[in-house]
């Protein structure tokens, strides 16, 4: 029997090295942690629990048959973030270069299908050169089979995707389905086709680097959510991350302990707007003064910034903000803006996380890029996700609610459950001046007749009051009060229980 | 005693003003611009008045609107603050003309003293020293050059209407004499439309000491004791004490008998200081005398246990003093420092924008903070871009300056950028620990502009171990987050290793809340505190000593901020700092090739092409912030690479506007 342990032990030990220890070596040289590496840092200490240690590819062509190495290039298992259930699977590039074989396919489908049925999130780590290509078509057929979970477990359990070397071609469209990418700036890129090819059919020249790195996927495709200087941080960063969401759908938002019980009035946001109501101001203040201790993970930080998205804590529990800045592009609602508002409230939407709506917002963008772009197309997905939207919807107008973004924008309409306003609102077709131009436009050439309708509207419609009347606005509150009355409309809505009609699925304008 | 006063003023002054007025029942009016109607000291005062217009000139300065909402509120005198309209003998006679008191001394008194020339007259008739020169108004180079050489070299050529620095000149010989004499001339004429010129002794080694006096209307004049205003940034003071650590008893009496018998001679009626330069061998002379509350005055109340506000405003009411010059004392030691919005590592650039977070430190016995804004203010443009007074006192100099390196380490503010750095560096500063100050001090101290060079260089340890302790505690209260697996939850362990400048430190670390015992470096440190998670001011103990640094708590890691330093601090465990130290150092870019917005504003204008050859100090863009147009010129000879900002686009700080090419 000793002998037997013994050898398992050796096995294990075996196994536990991969490609070996030249080409650990080179991928530190990299700057990149192994496989293994990641998950420890990722999981709570010794919490992982490995499986498929011993499979190994069933390849005999070009050789490969001599050269089976245990695990095949994939990392898989379980373990725990701060206590709570994940999965997890890390492409070991030690291995094959991380290149994805039927095997390899295999043992991410076993755990994406084990989280689903236990109700757990899963965490890939991509790092993989692509298909195994010795393997040919049985790569490829791996490659679909987890696109095909990928998208079975879309709204049952949150998938995150961790890019942290390359992804192209086919392997890109497993982290495009789940619900959140994470990349790390100068090691990780990812596109459907690289550099080389780029060259060969568009003669367009171009490094990796700039063709789908970080920077690349966090500020001009937005295909990712964040971007970190490192591994190390980006796991970190991931465990963070992981402590706002819930384990799946069947689950409601955790809640964590906060020192913030007491709701305390925050005198300063009675200044945070300005006196010009054309002068910008940072929306993200408004948030971290009414989120638990002033902690906000903003998400897509540097794509569409015209619009804020992330998760915050109040009194504990997670609650995902969206939030006009008018410090970008006033705040104006583009295609990009509609696109990342839109996601990210299906996301709560689907796992039970309340949405607060912090509206300022001057109308959607007009010009004929937005037009040619199908803004209409674009800017109805983020109507149709808050129309859909069955979770806690507590929505604050801090300023400008103009034309069809107010609608838009969880208005009571799309049944907004608790919607309020500070008076410094403007709940409107359209500001004072284009309204005035419109409704006079006989007084168009007598400027101060037109100053004069310009304050009469402003006074009648630039208010809260006229929505308020109709309750359209359940109240107008001081600002100083936003964190207590938000957190009493959320605690009020803690067991809403709200359904839509039986379908298939929806038809939202993709 | 009046029934109810306005305060003629803006900021911490009229707040500082309306508090004792508050104290002795009399109720108070504020005034305030358009700029200040959030401002706190309208929220303070009982009744506010608004003024109208933004900036000084079209507010605080006109007199008539004063006048006007004294008569519309009824208030019976005026408290004028500093600056502004305090030294204005018109403002003070068209007041007596309505009927109202002005809080200050008589016409008279503003006007002798607001002229150097006819001050320095009377000051010597009436036996106060004066700096060896000339009183008269010299007439051109030729009778500089006699004067010159009459009090020897080195002198000082002074524009009589001249002020910060402005129309003056050191001359260490006869032809830097004749070539200073014409440009202080012309200067002063384009300057001030007053080319009247005066000449006198230049004092090496200065230092900036000032006496504060108060006298009733019954004859009655009683000196306060002496401040001590060497460290000034550009003729700005910075940080001022009581007493002077260079003032011995003698010479204290001395310098207090002169500034007596100068405010005798112009009869002089209120709060008012005589401002004396210092030389080396304890010599002082008569500089100006200043007819009004000094900015720095709290020192002296911490030391003398008075209100001069009290003061000023009882005897305008015409009470008798209600002291006597024996019953003045020394009691302890008292520091101040200006809190300014300026960016230190900017060149002292002004920092203005809204205070996002604005926490001051407690005050008590040994802290005072006098400051006219709250979280949420304003820095504007418009007015001082001081933020507050933080005023400390102890019962020894260096008991002093350890309660103002506390207070400072409290300090929260964010949005502006503020001097604390440079003040907690001046206040660490071996030589401004020793007490030897003169008016060069920061000149001579950071010739090159202060950088984070000049910070002192600390003992880390406290930090090391309180952030492990922070840092613990939240990871335990991230382990208890809902839904944890049964018999399986995360077990925190008992080692840390703290990570920042890509230094390791290693820390253990046992306790429970009510204290934490962490072994670093083969020490053993007790910590106490009552920390709140999330709080972002740490208070506490480590091993028995207070300790306060700023924790923030972004993403992943810590930004602590302590005594200037600002650090990106990591704790990990150990497993996770091994792995940490394979990562590999990311070099930020050089951005010396690059010129970038050295503020948030508007791209104006851009002056120049790609490929274009500049030399250095030609313009390269304009750039407005705050309605003010700052021009980027070229630092040295450069070919411009890029173009990477466009006209009228809005820039953030440090965004690159230009690529110059590399070694041009």
């Amino acid at each position: 029997m000793q002998d037997i342990i013994e050898q398992l032990e050796q096995k294990r030990a075996l196994a536990k090295l991969g490609g070996g220890l030249k080409r650990i070596e080179a991928q530190h040289q990299k700057g990149k942690l192994t496989a293994r590496e990641r998950i420890e840092i990722l999981l709570d200490d010794d919490s992982f629990e490995e499986w498929d240690i011993f499979v190994e590819h069933r390849c005999t062509d070009f050789g490969m048959e001599d050269k089976a190495i245990p695990g095949d290039g994939v990392v898989t298992g379980y373990g725990t973030i701060n206590g709570r259930l994940v999965f997890v699977y890390s492409q070991d590039f030690t291995v094959f270069g991380g290149s994805l074989s039927e095997a390899h396919a295999e043992k991410i489908c076993k755990v994406v299908d084990q989280a689903m049925k236990v109700g757990a999130p899963v965490i890939g780590i991509s790092d993989s050169g692509g298909a195994r290509i010795q393997e040919g078509v049985a790569s490829l057929g791996g490659y679909a089979e987890v696109f095909q979970r990928n998208v079975m477990a879309s709204g049952v359990i949150p998938q995150l995707s961790l890019i942290m070397g390359p992804c192209a071609g086919g392997a890109v469209y497993s982290p495009a389905i789940t619900d959140f990418i994470f990349m790390v700036e100068d090691s990780s890129y990812m596109f459907v086709t690289g550099p080389d090819v780029v060259k060969t059919v568009t003669h367009e020249e171009v490094t990796a680097e700039d063709l789908g790195g970080a920077a690349t996927h966090t500020q001009k495709s937005g295909v990712a959510d964040m971007a970190f200087e490192n591994d190390v941080q980006a796991l970190l960063m991931t465990r963070r991350f992981f402590n706002f969401l819930p384990s799946s759908n069947r689950e409601g938002a955790p809640f964590r302990e906060t020192a913030e019980t007491q709701d305390l009035p925050e005198m300063s946001l009675d200044t945070l707007i300005p006196s010009n109501p054309n002068q910008p101001y940072d929306m993200k203040e408004l948030i971290t003064k009414i989120v638990d201790e002033g902690d906000f993970f903003e998400l897509k930080p540097d794509y569409a910034k015209n619009i804020i998205v992330g998760f915050g804590r109040m009194k504990g529990s997670t609650v995902g903000f969206v939030a006009n800045q008018p410090m970008v592009l006033a705040g104006c609602l583009d295609i990009n803006a509609s696109i990342k508002g839109a996601r990210f409230v299906r996301f709560c939407d689907a796992f039970n996380i309340p949405v607060v709506t912090l509206i300022d917002v001057p109308g959607f963008m007009p010009g004929t890029s937005q037009e040619y772009g199908g803004i209409i197309t674009h800017g109805a997905k983020l109507l149709y996700a808050y129309a859909e939207c069955t979770v806690p919807k507590v929505t604050l107008i801090t300023r400008k609610a103009y034309g069809g973004a107010y609608d838009v924008m969880a208005s009571k309409h799309l049944r907004g459950d608790v919607n309020l306003a500070w008076p410094s609102a403007e709940i409107a077709v359209m500001g004072p001046k284009g309204a005035v131009e419109i409704i006079f436009r006989e007084d168009a050439k007598d400027p101060e007749k037109l100053e004069e309708r310009t304050e009469e509207y402003r006074s009648k419609f630039a208010t809260p009051f006229v929505a308020g009347r109709r309750g359209y606005i359940d109240d107008v509150i001081f600002p100083h009060n936003t964190r207590k009355r938000l957190c009493r409309s959320l605690a009020m809505l803690q067991n809403k229980d709200l359904e839509n009609p039986w379908k298939k699925h929806g038809n939202i304008p993709l | 005693m009046f029934k109810k006063i306005l305060i003629a003023n803006r900021g911490e002054i009229a707040c500082r003003v309306i508090k004792t007025a508050k104290k002795m029942g009399i109720l108070t009016v504020a005034v305030y611009s358009d700029a200040d109607r959030d401002a706190k000291h309208v929220a303070d005062a009982d009744e506010a008045v608004s003024i109208g217009g933004t900036t000084a000139a079209e507010s605080y300065l006109i007199g008539e609107k004063i006048i006007d909402a004294c008569k519309q509120t009824g208030a019976q005198a005026v408290h004028p603050g500093y600056g502004f309209l305090s030294e204005n003998a018109t403002f003070a006679e068209q007041l007596g003309e309505a009927g109202i008191e002005f809080i200050g001394p008589g016409r008279k008194a503003i006007e002798v003293m607001g002229d150097k020339i006819t001050s320095k007259i009377l000051a010597e008739k009436s036996g106060v020293n004066t700096i060896p020169g000339h009183t008269e108004v010299v007439k051109d180079a030729q009778e500089a050059v006699e004067i010159g050489s009459r009090i020897g070299y080195p002198i000082m050529i002074k524009a009589s209407a001249g002020g910060g620095g402005k129309g003056m000149r050191v001359a260490y010989n006869e032809a830097e004499c004749r070539d200073g004499f014409e440009r202080a001339t012309s200067e002063a004429i384009s300057s001030f439309g007053d080319g009247r010129i005066f000449i006198e002794k230049f004092i090496e080694e200065p230092r900036h000491i000032e006496i504060q006096i108060i006298a009733d209307r019954h004859g009655n004049v009683v000196a306060l004791n002496e401040r001590e205003c060497s460290i000034q940034r550009r003729h700005q003071k910075v940080i001022e004490e009581a007493p002077s650590p260079f003032i011995d008893d003698a010479t204290r009496k001395a310098m207090s008998d002169q500034a007596i018998a100068l405010a005798k001679a112009v009869d002089y009626q209120s709060a008012g200081t005589v401002e004396l330069i210092v030389d080396g061998n304890r010599e002082f002379y008569f500089l100006e005398m200043n007819t009004r509350l000094q900015v720095e005055h709290p020192v002296t109340e911490y030391i003398t246990g008075l209100d001069l506000v009290e003061l000023m405003i009882r005897v305008t009411a015409g009470e008798e003093l209600p002291i006597k010059q024996e019953d003045v004392s020394i009691n302890g030691w008292s520091m101040e420092s200006r809190i300014y919005a300026e960016s230190p590592f900017r060149n002292f650039l002004p920092s203005t924008g809204r205070l996002v977070r604005y926490e001051a430190p407690q005050e008590s016995s040994t802290v005072r903070v006098d400051t006219g804004v709250h979280e949420g203010a304003e820095i504007s443009m418009f007015y001082d871009p001081m933020i507050a007074k933080l005023v400390t006192w102890g019962s020894t100099r260096d008991d002093a300056i350890f309660a103002m390196q506390h207070a400072l380490y409290q300090y929260y503010i964010r949005g502006v950028e503020t001097n604390i750095p440079f003040v907690s560096a001046i206040m660490d500063h071996p030589r401004f620990k020793k007490g030897n100050l003169t008016t060069n001090f920061i000149a001579e101290e950071y010739p090159d502009g202060f950088s984070s060079e000049g910070l002192p260089k600390t003992d880390m340890s406290e930090l090391i171990v309180v952030i492990a302790s922070v840092h613990h505690r939240l990871a335990r209260r991230a382990a208890g987050t809902s839904g944890q697996v049964r018999g399986h939850g995360r077990s925190i362990g008992s080692d840390w290793v703290i990570v920042f400048n890509r230094e390791q430190y290693f820390v253990t670390l046992t306790g429970e809340d009510d204290g934490w015992d962490v072994q670093y470096n083969g020490e053993h440190y007790r910590i106490t505190d009552d920390w709140k998670l999330g709080d972002p001011v740490y208070r506490g103990t480590v091993n028995g000593q207070r300790v306060y640094m700023q924790i923030e708590k972004t993403s992943h890691s810590y930004d602590v901020s302590r005594s200037g330093h600002q650090l990106n601090v990591q704790v990990l465990t150990p497993r996770v700092a091994e792995l940490n130290e394979l990562m590999p150092e990311k070099i930020p870019p050089d951005l010396s090739g690059f010129l970038l917005s050295p503020m948030p504003g508007l791209l104006v204008s851009l002056l120049v092409k790609p490929g274009q050859e500049v030399k250095a100090g030609e313009e390269l863009a304009v750039i407005e912030a705050m309605k003010m147009e700052n021009s980027m010129r070229a630092e040295q000879d450069v070919v411009i690479a890029k173009v990477l900002a466009k006209q009228g686009e809005t820039l953030e700080v440090d965004q690159p506007i230009l690529e110059f090419e590399p070694n041009s």
